[in-house]
């Protein structure tokens, strides 16, 4: 900021700042009157921050996923070498099917619950923001504290919290965690609670800017409640329901934090997500961690969602011009 | 909320006058507030009960209500003995520093892409838009490498805050959100502003500052939260437990101590997010915070 008060200044800026101003050639003393440094100055913590923490690491992964790095010495290139490590891991089959398990189970409950919620507290008339501030508290509860909460409800004991709420009625007590088959489920359930409330304000939001007359119009055609939300309130809402759901599908395969505070993976590898297996990668192996294919895999991940969301967007756009 | 009594949505005037909509429709309702108040509410406060419950009877009794009384000694535990005290400061100590290097770039930023508007502006909201279609997962390797061997100081910033200061304040999110604000702002009082010879400076610090208060707050509430909530990032560069912030020291917590105490720590991690939603709420459930829907 001292630039800019310097001395040399207030003798510039008097006929600075105006970009309209008629400047014959542009030499550096003109570029400095008309302001040029000083929209530097106030662009240095953004060009630091961003350049430092974001673009140049952004860079170094793609150079890192074709090196060999360890932090004594020099890196090496290795070409593809870590690529193929990676696709030759197998433990990078089971990463990427459980992503996709963890993924496809969190649209299939997790999806349509917050739309119906939605719906529902659209049409409340007295206090509907105690619904929704219920809704999205879960949202504010840090995620480890949630994941670890939750942890505690799975307690696999027949005196754990769902254990005992689910034997009231006789059933359990069910191994929850403990079990390859059961340990995903569990994952995806947590993870929904702690995120639907976030999907039911946007939806919510969405709701207000249905047009109205669509509704009388179908009432006056005849259309029943359940018609009006498949008929008008469903397509109304389409783009911001394809929106959150790639927002939400980018979101879960980038899943983390549960595999690893749940479970770290286990059992038997049934929720080891790619993250995590990113994760074990660099930072897993007390020896150092292989970074190169750790950049490798996050890189593939990365690519693969890009591809993935233009893919959507394109299939998205030609299906909804159809009708 | 009151002309939405007049307002015709979904369910039509006529609709709601017949008896089969009505009720229908209202135990619908109920059973939402139901569900809502046992999914949202219910699982805090059975934590917050938990935190003051003697572990043997969570234990045994998970459900019942202070059977063998209450145990508030689990919080004053929590609190000194596992130290939970300093954890909690140090979790401040990150937020607030992760808020000001926020606030600096976003501020500072937003104001040239938007009033000082350079020739090379558009080049920069490029590479900023950009950013926001990669994945968290890209940075966190080569960043975590650039923090332990900083390319031009060599001296690494591992165990130092400023690890996760500095990058707090690359998020593309907050500079387009202010960006937009600071875009709606009438250009006309910035020209009024120049003919009576402000320069940038003053022009940020005394017109775009102070008319920018609602989008600050805003972004405030959200870098705070976002800080608190932050888990494998200070988990990475802060390696002494003393510094470490309540998200990263919580799972370490459970195996040190009862589970009572441990319910404690965790209750005391949610009470600055929830007085801060309930103080806050307006900002949070109008939907501004569209970012947060984006799991990172």
């Amino acid at each position: 900021m001292a630039v800019v008060d310097s001395p040399r200044e207030p003798a510039l800026s008097r006929r600075g700042l105006s970009r309209t101003a008629a400047i014959p050639r542009r030499t550096p003393v003109t570029w400095v009157r008309s302001g040029g440094l000083t929209t530097v100055v106030f662009l240095v913590p953004l060009l630091f921050a961003f350049g430092a923490f974001s673009w140049y690491p952004i860079v170094r992964t793609v150079v890192m996923s074709v090196q060999h790095t360890n932090l004594v010495q020099a890196p090496t290139w290795v070409g593809f070498r870590n690529f193929e490590n990676v696709w030759h891991d197998p433990l990078f089959p089971i990463a990427v099917r459980n992503t996709a398990y963890f993924a496809g189970l969190a649209l299939v409950f997790g999806y349509p619950v917050p739309l119906v919620a939605a719906v529902i507290m659209s049409e409340v008339r007295k206090r509907r923001g105690i619904y929704s501030a219920l809704a999205y508290l879960p949202v504010v509860i840090p995620p480890v504290v949630a994941v670890l909460l939750w942890k505690t409800f799975y307690d696999a004991s027949s005196t754990g919290v769902f254990n005992t709420v689910f034997g009231w009625v006789g059933l359990g007590p069910f191994p929850w965690l403990q079990s390859q088959h059961w340990a995903m489920p569990s994952l995806v359930l947590e993870s929904t609670w702690a995120n639907a409330g976030g999907t039911v304000i946007i939806y919510l939001a969405a709701l207000t800017g249905v047009n109205t007359e669509l509704y009388e119009a179908a009432s006056v055609d005849g259309a029943g409640i359940l018609r009006k939300v498949w008929n008008v309130t469903l397509p109304q809402l389409r783009g911001v329901l394809l929106v959150t759901m790639i927002l939400q599908i980018i979101g879960t395969a980038q899943v983390f934090l549960e595999p690893y505070l749940f479970t770290s993976g286990g059992p038997a590898n049934s929720t080891l997500t790619v993250l995590l297996l990113i994760f074990n990668y660099a930072f897993g192996n007390s020896l150092g961690g292989d970074y190169g294919k750790a950049t490798a895999l996050s890189l593939m991940l990365a690519v693969f969602l890009a591809l993935f969301s233009l893919v959507y967007l394109r299939a998205t756009r030609s299906w909804s011009s159809h009708d | 909320m009151t002309d939405d009594q007049t307002r015709g949505g979904l369910i039509s005037l006529s609709e709601w006058r017949k008896p089969s909509v009505r009720y229908g429709f209202g135990v619908l309702r109920w059973l939402l507030l139901v569900a809502l108040v046992i999914g949202g509410l219910g699982p805090i406060l059975w934590l917050a009960k938990s935190a003051i419950t003697p572990t043997i009877d969570t234990i045994s009794h998970p459900m019942s209500l202070f059977p063998h009384g209450a145990a508030w000694s689990n919080l004053r535990e929590a609190w000194f003995t596992v130290h939970v005290g300093r954890y909690f400061w140090n979790t401040i100590l990150i937020a607030f520093g992760s808020w000001a290097s926020q606030l600096v770039v976003a501020t500072t930023g937003g104001f040239a892409l938007s009033v000082l508007r350079p020739r090379y502006a558009p080049l920069i909201n490029g590479l900023l838009l950009a950013t926001l279609f990669v994945p968290a997962v890209v940075l966190l390797v080569p960043l975590y490498i650039e923090i332990v061997h900083p390319p031009i100081v060599h001296y690494s910033l591992i165990d130092s805050y400023w690890a996760i200061w500095l990058p707090a304040g690359a998020s593309a999110f907050n500079v387009i959100l202010v960006k937009r604000f600071f875009d709606n702002i009438p250009r006309e009082i910035f020209e009024a502003a120049r003919v009576d010879g402000a320069r940038p400076f003053r022009l940020f610090r005394t017109i775009v500052l102070p008319m920018s208060k609602p989008i600050l707050g805003v972004v405030s509430v959200f870098a705070v939260l976002a800080s608190w909530k932050d888990f494998l990032w200070p988990l990475l560069v802060l390696t002494n437990p003393n510094e470490q912030p309540l998200s990263v020291r919580l799972p370490s917590i459970q195996s040190q101590t009862s589970l009572g105490v441990f319910l404690a720590a965790m209750f005391i991690a949610c009470l600055v997010p929830i007085a801060g939603f309930l103080i806050f709420q307006r900002s949070f459930l109008r939907g501004t915070g569209l970012g947060g829907a984006i799991k990172g």
